[in-house]
């Protein structure tokens, strides 16, 4: 299908980093003049790919070929000098600024070595008008809504003369009038024959404003489409579906499913919600038993287990161990009464990088001892070796950095620092995201080994597949809510995946 | 050590690689150059005799006046390590003293025909409070960091401009003469043929190794320095950790105060620990704590403050006017931080010394 209105190829873009591989020969073309949704699940390579096209990472091998040259940005500056912007989730501009100042940062029109305030502001006050937008450009950014400084981040684009415009996930933060002014804009960019890069992990919206989409996996691409030819099951599946019996490895648990019906509930959740974040969810999990949860990025899957853990605050509802309510002000609590938590950004939020793996395992068992039970060295060096030990980590010592070692190990690493405390319920958020086959499978096996001595754990995978294969029970989440509960003979690929859609067939 | 691991220290030496390994060589090796430099230029320099069963010498004099520094540099050696800041450590110096001096006061009467000195309220009284107040203080900026939120530099800004106030609040804007011998011994006695500061620095130096090493507080503090959110995730509570922090580097200061009040005898509230601060941070920075958090180095911090100390008195001794003494200390710190940053180096040097990596 030679386009002649093609203006971006990108063709055989691989990346590795450190111990897993980003990307693998992803083509991506891109016309002018259309939405184009690029979508994914986490560790799907999205936003690698587009840190690739924008200069933010450097790329092992493949070409870009952008209007009709081939170019290899250096820096998200010299992407931007090419013609192609990007507009961030988080608004990344000067909230202290005026809008013109904003609009015009580093490129100011000057007069006789002056800035000239009035051209800016008349210009700035045109390209707005051409976005539907009229406001006073000489307020500050900061007294207007999140909405408006994304359509001044859009405007300070089209300044730029972009080709091509990156919008990743803009509507996250907006209300749904504001999606619809930004959507409206970008029909009118649209038809100016601007190149649309959507990123979104909202399904609906897609198929509101999207022409294409691209569906990426695990760093591979999955597939084109055209939005009107591919039904949002179908979306669904591509992003979350099967991935070749890579995992048969794992044993189905189906032996366990009926086997846990009669134990004792472990945790208990009663009616636990945020606003706007999660709507009441009650659950339960039994001694031994996995609960899987499905759903999309941004479908309460990771909220839930956050407020579970007491890391977000809840507005109300309850959670229960082993019948006893706990205090769900702090993680400390709820460490302390048996939970332990892997998160899903391991880097930000699990690891202690410039520490060695030592600290890192012990960290968790010494907060549970206090201050004053302190663990010596030489008790540290047997705990942390006895985990290295039982969860096969590959690190040359237990003084090593974990900055170090690769991502799988890392994980693992995390995994043995919970472990250490020795606990009842296991919260585990996408534990096997961003590392490599081979540790994939072998965490998934420590997980159900882990059921077998009775631990209750609940399961989050961006990989359907994982879930279905580690889970007795499986909660399906959508938009904040939880749609459905699935046991036994009643877990199925096709309904789950038509439930996260939206209920069509 | 055999044979061939001494050849190979010398040779990771020669490369400069050796001091990737352990950050306190680093100030070690300056202090050693300061030292080498004065061997050369300042012949008075190492010259101790023994006076009235007391060492006497320009290396004791220095030892004796790094001693406030050191342990304010003890105390910001956590702070800086939380990836926190104290810039009220000055202001606290100063309060620590005017309190002290406040409470002492000190007279001389005659009883009986014989002189005696007299105090206000009895002297362990008077430092015992001194330090208390000095930690409260160390706990509002703890407080006002880990409850309240406020960045460290802020929260301790405000007690670094309103101490100055309270220590001449205390002092009624005087500077007020202690009159109380026992009291100089604080600052100016001697225990041992040594300076007896040099035993309160110790002691405080290794209470901080034991409390750091020997309880799980060391291993929290770096967690909060490496990754305050994990630490959190991982079920520690690092509001109390960074509270205790703080509460450390005021003990610290009330300390300090002490030492700076009985060395002069006085209580200057207005100059009494100036501009302490910035040598503390820079002690800690030399002794190759990093500003981003994580990693600490007590002894580095105390060698890093003992390098500033003979760095300012060589640079009085060898004859520098007055006027341009800050001028050469700012240059000889700035050559100081460009050597020890890696990214430098590797720039300076190139790739042949990126061996300890």
């Amino acid at each position: 299908m030679a386009d002649k209105q093609q203006i971006l190829t990108m063709s055989d873009i691989s990346k590795s980093f450190p111990g897993v591989k980003a990307l693998s020969n992803v083509n991506f073309r891109l016309l002018k003049g259309e939405v184009h949704a690029l979508m994914g699940e986490n560790g799907a390579g999205k936003s690698t790919l587009i840190k690739v096209l924008t200069g933010v990472h450097d790329f092992d091998n493949g070409k870009i070929l952008f209007d009709g040259k081939i170019i290899k940005p250096e820096s998200p500056l010299d992407a931007q000098k090419m013609g192609i912007s990007t507009v961030y989730q988080e608004v990344n501009l000067c909230p202290n600024l005026s809008v013109s100042e904003n609009i015009f940062i580093g490129r100011q029109p000057m007069k006789n070595g002056f800035i000239n305030w009035n051209e800016m502001n008349k210009q700035s006050e045109t390209i707005l008008d051409k976005l539907n937008i009229k406001i006073d450009v000489t307020q500050l950014l900061s007294t207007y809504s999140v909405a408006i400084q994304q359509m001044v981040s859009i405007a300070r684009s089209l300044l730029i003369s972009a080709k091509i415009l990156i919008l990743d996930e803009p509507t996250s933060s907006l209300d749904e009038s504001e999606v619809n002014q930004l959507f409206s804009v970008i029909n009118n960019l649209k038809s100016e024959g601007l190149a649309i890069l959507f990123i979104t992990h909202f399904l609906d919206q897609v198929y509101q404003i999207a022409d294409r989409i691209t569906v990426l996996k695990n760093g591979e691409l999955v597939g084109e489409y055209k939005t009107n030819e591919l039904p949002k099951v179908e979306l669904v599946a591509k992003m979350i579906g099967k991935e070749l019996a890579k995992f048969s490895k794992i044993p189905k648990s189906t032996e366990k499913r009926k086997k846990s019906n009669n134990e004792n509930v472990l945790l208990k959740v009663n009616n636990l919600w945020r606003k706007s974040i999660l709507k009441p969810v009650t659950l339960e999990v039994n001694t031994g038993e996995v609960l899987g949860f499905a759903g999309l990025l941004g479908s309460g899957r990771t909220e839930s287990v956050r407020l579970i853990f007491g890391i977000d605050k809840h507005q109300q509802g309850e959670v229960l161990i082993k019948g006893k309510k706990i205090n769900l002000d702090t993680p400390k609590n709820a460490v302390s009464s048996g939970m332990a938590f892997c998160p899903e950004d391991r880097k930000s939020e699990g690891l202690l990088s410039e520490l060695t793996v030592r600290e890192n395992i012990i960290l968790a068992l010494q907060g549970k001892y206090g201050l004053l039970k302190f663990i010596n060295k030489k008790k540290q060096d047997e705990i942390a070796n006895e985990y290295i030990k039982i969860l096969n980590i590959n690190t040359p010592s237990t003084s090593q950095k974990v900055k170090n070692l690769s991502g799988g190990n890392q994980q693992k690493i995390i995994l043995a620092r919970w472990l250490a405390t020795n606990p009842q319920v296991l919260l585990l958020d996408e534990p096997t995201r961003g590392i490599d086959v081979g540790a994939k499978a072998e965490i998934l096996k420590f997980i159900l080994s882990l059921c077998n001595k009775g631990i209750g754990i609940v399961f989050i995978s961006s990989e359907l597949d994982e879930v279905i294969n580690c889970s007795n029970r499986i909660l399906v989440l959508r938009d904040g809510e939880k749609i459905s509960e699935l046991t036994g003979d009643d877990i199925d690929e096709n309904l789950i995946m038509h439930t996260i859609a939206g209920g069509q067939k | 050590m055999s044979n061939l691991k001494i050849k190979d220290y010398f040779k990771k030496f020669f490369t400069l690689s050796i001091f990737g390994s352990s950050p306190i060589l680093w100030p070690l090796f300056f202090l050693i150059l300061v030292l080498i430099f004065n061997l050369l230029f300042n012949k008075t320099f190492f010259h101790i005799e023994i006076k009235d069963g007391h060492l006497y010498g320009s290396m004791i004099d220095i030892l004796n006046r790094a001693t406030p520094l050191m342990l304010v540099s003890l105390g910001m050696t956590l702070v800086i390590a939380s990836t926190g800041i104290d810039i009220s450590v000055g202001a606290i110096v100063a309060i620590s003293g005017a309190i002290a001096a406040k409470l002492i006061g000190g007279t001389l009467v005659l009883k009986g025909g014989v002189q005696e000195y007299v105090t206000l309220v009895p002297m362990p009284v008077a430092i015992i409070t001194a330090i208390l107040i000095s930690t409260i203080l160390g706990l509002w900026n703890g407080m006002l960091v880990s409850r309240v939120g406020i960045q460290p530099i802020v929260a301790t800004l405000i007690l670094m401009v309103a101490g100055r106030g309270i220590a001449q609040l205390i002092t009624s804007g005087q500077i007020i003469t202690i009159y109380y011998k026992h009291y100089f011994f604080i600052g100016n006695g001697f225990l041992l043929m040594l300076p007896f500061t040099l035993f309160i620095v110790s002691i405080v130096l290794i209470i901080s190794l034991i409390l750091t090493r020997k309880t799980a507080i060391g291993l929290f503090i770096e967690s909060v320095g490496t990754n305050a959110r994990a630490t959190k995730y991982s079920g520690i509570n690092s509001q109390n950790v960074i509270l205790l922090i703080y509460a450390f580097s005021g003990f610290c200061c009330g300390i300090a105060g002490l030492i700076v009040s009985s060395n002069v005898k006085s209580a200057d509230g207005n100059n009494a620990g100036l501009l302490l601060e910035l040598d503390a941070i820079l002690a800690v920075a030399i002794g190759g704590t990093s500003m981003a958090g994580g990693r600490f180095f007590f002894l580095g911090s105390i060698i890093g403050a003992l390098l500033i100390q003979s760095l300012t008195t060589s640079i009085y001794a060898i004859g520098v006017p007055p006027e341009v003494t800050l001028v050469v200390k700012a240059i000889v710190v700035f050559i100081l931080c460009l050597i020890q940053s890696e990214t430098f180096r590797k720039k300076i040097f190139g790739k042949r010394l990126q061996g300890a990596h």
